[in-house]
């Protein structure tokens, strides 16, 4: 029998594990590729700023959601220009998409900061509802970003393993001199990844603001940028995987808000501190190991294609 | 003659220049878009300088910063990337807080080097963390001075909610004001305070240890090959915990500075992203201590701009990040380097 604590945790989990799944499986894809874009956080905040303010001014969600999409995908693009066709330092321009993004989504979100807006739909199936303990729950009751994120998350896998596009990506994360001299072209397939990558980080700051908490706040991700890129560590660079880490996540953020709820004595500060002291455990367990798994060209530069 | 022996000078400065108004232009350009005035806001943030106080506060504004990108800069030596001046600078503003409110009344020369020394030693203790992290091969140094930046400004809130929570003040959570002995001396009736003699001094310090010391030269060995340091019998995982550790004390004495110096309390929101913006300074100085005397005034305009901008035209403060990432975007562009 489980207890309202675990239901309540278990449901929190999903809801918030949406955007970090999201947000994991896009700089999985731009890593898959060898690139590491530490600007994560900006693309989250751009689009949970983007997609809020244009739900605000049209009143609708979906056209929130495709313009955050969008968002997400250009300064992916903008980040694209730097490292691929520049060639500029990696961490260096993806701090630099930091700090763009703290800009830009303050500046995009200042008039509609305590707006009200609709924001996505949720529902529940009728024979997933009828279960004794789901009803009184919010189990279960999801918006579509949610209910697609596992299917995504196969996607994602199947397009990165078992089609030649996603073979030619990795062939580029891995060797980006091999995969141009075997005849594919390296930048394009980076700009490719990273604007796929974008599209789904721009998703993951929508969810944030069109279904978890239907507001805008400045810095509202709180370093939920950088939980994805340690998640992908801690998935092996494999989407699959990165679902599990998602839901371990939510799950920790879910207990410290349902903890709060319940007047634990834990001060709420010290549970806040949960997710990323959570990560950095988790980096710490996973140790050397994980080198073996990352891409073998993450984070360099190709100076080859010239 | 005279004109080939500037031409050294002359070039980088021009050089700067441009980047900074190519910079500015791109900012007015978003700017305009979003229907702000940026001439005005141009205006507004010249005349708040210009004058004797304006400037002062360009300096207490630069004091931080120093600190911080030399945080940045010393590590980078190594090879290392610390990220996390931010939540450095908070756990020295939290342990120098803890020594002024729990050492018995002390006259002022005594307290005043015991709270620095807290300050420092609340940095170096949080840096140490990624540091020992990273010598044992176990987490990345990057990733885990990033993480911990969220974390440190949570002991802060807990601790101004909770043990020292000062009585009567409701709206804003603070500490109980520090007892006058552990305040910073300021000078010339500004808020130029004593940190920044102490920035100026960690400057120095910085400069003589990579320069001209036999610790900087196997730093830089370090930076160059690991591997073949170690094989020179360097002790490279000491190293990479001191280097982090020595810069993490940087960033904490940069957090006793604004709540010793500026603010007497320790509060909330005691920085404005300084340990951020200390990464830009190091990295567009290239760890050179001029360059980061140089950028970190430049940044104390930007941000001062940034004041202004919340204040006259009613934007965030956050927005003048905007212009903190287009200087980026233009130097990175510019730079190609997969070596930096």
């Amino acid at each position: 029998m489980m207890t309202p604590l675990a239901l309540g945790v278990l449901a929190g989990a999903v809801l918030s594990g949406t955007s970090l799944l999201y947000a994991t499986l896009g700089e999985t894809l731009v890593e898959r590729s060898g690139i590491v874009n530490l600007g994560l956080e900006g693309v989250l905040l751009m689009g949970a700023s983007v997609g809020f303010s244009v739900t605000a001014v049209t009143g609708n969600p979906w056209i929130g959601l495709a313009a955050a999409a969008l968002t997400g995908g250009l300064a992916n693009a903008l980040f694209g220009w730097l490292v691929v066709l520049r060639k500029a330092n990696q961490l260096a321009s993806g701090l630099a998409m930091m700090f763009f993004g703290f800009g830009l989504s303050a500046l995009v979100g200042a008039p509609h900061v305590g707006a009200v807006i609709v924001g996505l739909p949720k529902w529940r199936p009728a024979w997933l509802a009828a279960l004794p303990w789901v009803s009184a729950s919010t189990l279960f009751n999801y918006d579509l970003l949610t209910w697609l994120a596992l299917p995504v998350a196969l996607l994602v896998w199947w397009v990165l393993f078992k089609t030649r596009w996603g073979l030619g990506v990795r062939a580029v994360g891995e060797s980006p001199g091999a995969a141009y001299a075997s005849g594919r072209n390296p930048a394009v397939l980076q700009f490719q990844a990273l604007g796929f990558g974008g599209v789904l980080a721009g998703l993951a700051g929508a969810h944030l603001s069109l279904s978890l908490t239907l507001t805008w706040a400045e810095y509202m991700t709180a370093g939920r940028g950088f939980i994805a890129i340690a998640l992908v560590i801690f998935s092996k660079w494999n989407p699959l995987r990165a679902v599990a880490g998602a839901l371990l996540f939510g799950g920790a953020e879910a207990l410290q808000l349902q903890l709060q709820a319940r007047g634990s004595l834990i001060s709420p500060f010290i549970l806040d501190m949960m997710p990323y002291v959570l990560t950095l455990l988790v980096l710490l367990a996973w140790g050397g190991s994980r080198r073996l798994a990352a891409p073998a060209g993450l984070g360099r530069t190709f100076f080859g294609s010239e | 003659m005279s004109e080939t022996a500037l031409r050294p000078i002359l070039r980088p400065i021009l050089r700067h220049t441009l980047v900074a108004g190519a910079a500015l232009a791109l900012f007015s350009a978003i700017l305009l878009v979003a229907g702000k005035n940026p001439l005005q806001a141009a205006a507004d943030s010249f005349r708040s300088m210009a004058s004797v106080y304006g400037f002062s506060e360009l300096l207490v504004r630069m004091t931080p910063l120093i600190l911080t990108a030399v945080a940045v800069a010393l590590p980078s030596r190594l090879g290392l990337i610390n990220v996390g001046g931010e939540g450095q600078l908070y756990m020295g503003a939290w342990m120098a807080t803890a020594g002024a409110l729990w050492f018995p009344p002390l006259p002022r020369w005594a307290m005043l080097p015991l709270v620095a020394a807290m300050g420092f030693l609340g940095g170096a203790l949080w840096a140490a963390i990624p540091g020992i992290l990273r010598a044992a091969k176990l987490v990345n140094e990057t990733i885990a001075t990033l993480l911990l930046n969220y974390v440190a400004p949570l002991i802060v809130s807990y601790s101004i909610f909770g043990p020292w929570k000062a009585l009567g003040s409701s709206a804003y959570p603070e500490s109980p004001a520090y007892p006058d002995a552990a305040l910073l001396p300021t000078f010339f009736e500004t808020r130029v305070h004593g940190g920044l003699i102490l920035a100026l001094l960690a400057l120095l310090a910085y400069w003589l240890l990579v320069d001209k010391t036999r610790w900087g030269l196997q730093m830089r060995a370090i930076g160059g090959n690991a591997e073949a340091a170690q094989r020179l019998g360097i002790p490279v995982a000491m190293f990479l915990v001191a280097a982090l550790a020595l810069g993490g004390g940087m960033a904490g004495l940069a957090g006793m500075g604004e709540a010793m110096g500026v603010h007497g309390r320790l509060r909330q929101g005691l920085s404005p992203g300084f340990g951020f913006t200390g990464f830009l300074i190091a990295w567009l100085a290239g760890g050179r201590p001029l360059g980061i005397l140089f950028m970190a005034f430049l940044f104390a305009i930007i941000t001062a701009a940034g004041d202004t901008l919340q204040i006259t035209q009613g934007l965030p403060f956050s927005v003048v990040n905007i212009l903190l990432a287009m200087i980026l975007f233009i130097v990175l562009a510019r730079r190609p380097g997969a070596s930096r």
